[in-house]
């Protein structure tokens, strides 16, 4: 009976292979005959390792170049570049203060307003209080921000939101000039501008993580959280976005990485000035708005390298940045809450 | 039809059902209702799911609700709560009072309504925070309460779910570490910690292995002293282990969930008024 079953695709009529061996009589072989599909597998392999190491190499290569064109500035000024505060082309006095100063202050000041108002629209688009033909949308307008050319928005900051917020600052100054950080009349661009550009240009970064993270959260968390008679904005505080911290921090130092780095809309809006004064309302300048404003024009070889330095501290600043998110969503997603 | 035929194949299958007469001797005259319900119907959008249930969910009993797959028994144990309001667009039709309060009247503060009749879901779903905490949330959501409070609500009610022991020690560890059956006993006292009157449960074993379920099952004759429970069930031993009374949901041609019978659970399982409910007790579906 069984040999019956078999016998048509062992036979040669049949048009296949027969394998013989051991007695057994199958129509299927388990080895490679020629293994010629082996050095298609074996090139892909090294294809793709050859990928992976190259996209690392590009990053050492990068950093190599950058270290050797700042090694005049680095042998001139040393460590004290750091903390050095003035910056004059003429006299070859180079610090990197007021720039470090201008980026982290603008950077700060734009996750301080992108993640609150992030995290809101997150909730707005993954909670249920709007219809979905509402949310839905609001969502996509949102993430279209993100789609922007950066020089747009800086055209809109220098016509739109300079003029606007010209009175505000004049306020800040008028009450509050007490207060170092509003210590300076205002004349239109400012590090606070500069960061309130940043901060628009940083909530889609945040607002579409942040609503992956939310949407992603288990139903069932909310229904007990329901169930033990919580209210759905106590739900929320919690539970919700307890449980979204690794998420949302990830979003935010994702969004603190494209603020520190910006380039074109900052420079358009914050003035370009070199020097250092804690006010935010004064004229102010970021390590890429320099490299931006001043590299086409630097002639002098430790000019380049004072330059190159900044690039490099940048490049530190960055590196760090990203260090302390894994860190991070690495203690908060162990923790869970 | 004789019954006594069938009478001893269900004392065959189930034969925890030992004393038949006892249970079904309790009669309802002596005992208060917790819950009244009279022509209860849920809608989703327009298809109706349950039609126009009516029985008593007696207080410190244990109410089995028992049927086929999609008879509308989660959406009948979820309207009960209103927790399905959550997840889609439902409406009720009927009236359901709670110890005499209309649970649909338009002025029912729903988180009022929820502490008072918890609910233990079938998927256990512990938050992701410490076995403390996770217990703790219920008390803490409902108001302040001071340190030396909240530890000892905590603690009793980790006692009432049978898990103080196992978890003592690693009270401050993530929920997220314990077994499946752990977990489901801590979703247990979580519901406990508020103090509800009646504890809803929604196939609560479905997910768990035998001996987990046997653990949970114990611990549901523990709290029926302090509690009303209506629990869910796709395993009819388990209905006819742990329950007093017995609901027997089904659909009917056009889907629509409805109530076929309800009693004592000796009565359904042994002596059903309904064919219908005798063919599904006896396994013969159909």
């Amino acid at each position: 009976m069984m040999k019956e079953q078999f016998e048509p695709a062992g036979k040669p009529d049949s048009g296949k292979t027969s394998f013989v061996k051991n007695g057994f009589d199958a129509d299927f072989a388990l080895t490679n005959g020629t293994g010629e599909n082996l050095w298609l597998d074996q090139g892909f392999t090294w294809l793709v390792h050859g990928f992976a190491y190259g996209t690392a190499f590009v990053l050492f290569w990068l950093s190599w170049v950058i270290f050797q064109q700042a090694q005049p500035a680095i042998a001139h000024f040393g460590l004290g570049f750091l903390w050095g505060s003035t910056w004059n082309i003429g006299e070859l006095t180079f610090g990197a203060l007021p720039f470090i100063y201008g980026t982290l202050v603008s950077s700060a000041l734009a996750l301080f307003i992108a993640v609150p108002v992030g995290v809101a629209v997150a909730l707005i688009t993954s909670e249920d209080f709007l219809p979905p033909w509402v949310r839905s949308p609001i969502a996509f307008v949102v993430e279209l921000i993100a789609a922007i050319p950066s020089v747009i928005i800086g055209m809109w900051g220098i016509f739109v939101l300079i003029p606007f917020l010209l009175p505000m600052q004049q306020w800040l100054y008028d009450r509050f000039s007490w207060v170092p950080l509003f210590s300076t009349p205002p004349s239109g661009p400012s590090l606070l501008v500069a960061g309130i550009v940043l901060s628009i240009m940083i909530v889609p970064t945040v607002a579409a993580i942040s609503r992956e993270v939310l949407l992603v959260i288990p139903k069932e968390l909310r229904s007990a959280s329901m169930s033990l008679g919580a209210t759905r904005w106590e739900t929320i505080f919690r539970v919700l976005l307890p449980s979204g911290t690794s998420g949302i921090l990830g979003a935010s130092t994702l969004a603190l990485g494209r603020a520190l780095g910006e380039t074109m809309a900052v420079t358009m809006v914050i003035g370009n000035s070199p020097q250092l004064n804690p006010s935010l309302l004064e004229l102010g300048s970021t390590i890429p708005s320099v490299l931006a404003t001043q590299f086409a024009e630097a002639l002098d070889k430790l000019h380049i390298g004072a330059l190159m330095y900044l690039s490099l501290i940048l490049f530190a600043i960055t590196f760090l940045v990203n260090i302390a998110a894994v860190l991070m969503v690495r203690v908060f997603g162990h923790q869970q809450i | 039809m004789d019954y006594n035929a069938s009478d001893k194949i269900v004392k065959r299958i189930y034969p925890e059902v030992k004393d038949l007469s006892a249970v079904s001797q309790s009669a309802p005259e002596e005992l208060i209702t917790a819950l009244k319900i009279r022509n209860l119907s849920c809608y989703y959008g327009d298809k109706k799911a349950v039609d126009s249930v009516s029985m008593d969910i007696y207080q410190g009993q244990i109410t089995a609700i028992i049927g086929p797959s999609g008879c509308g028994k989660s959406t009948f144990i979820k309207a009960i709560n209103r927790i399905s309001e959550l997840e889609a667009k439902v409406r009720f039709e009927g009236d359901v009072e709670f110890f005499g309060q209309n649970i649909y009247n338009r002025r029912v503060n729903l988180n009022k309504l929820r502490r008072q009749i918890g609910m233990v879901f079938q998927k256990p779903n512990p938050f992701p925070i410490s076995i403390y905490d996770n217990v703790a949330y219920g008390i803490r959501v409902a108001g302040r309460k001071s340190r030396s409070e909240l530890d000892e609500f905590v603690e009793s009610a980790l006692r009432g779910a049978a898990i103080w022991d196992e978890v003592k020690d690693n009270l401050k560890k993530s929920a997220l570490g314990l077994s499946g059956g752990q977990q489901q006993r801590l979703c247990i006292a979580r519901a406990l910690a508020v103090k509800p009157k009646m504890l809803l449960m929604d196939e609560p074993c479905s997910a768990l292995d035998p001996i987990a379920t046997m653990k949970i099952e114990e611990l549901l004759q523990t709290l029926r002293e302090e509690l009303t429970i209506a629990i869910v069930t796709h395993n009819m031993q388990q209905a006819s282990r742990v329950s007093d009374y017995t609901a027997f949901f089904n659909t009917d041609e056009s889907r629509i969930g409805q109530l076929i019978e309800f009693g004592p659970t000796a009565k359904i399982f042994t002596d059903a008024t309904n064919p219908g409910t005798r063919d599904y007790i006896a396994g013969r579906f159909g």
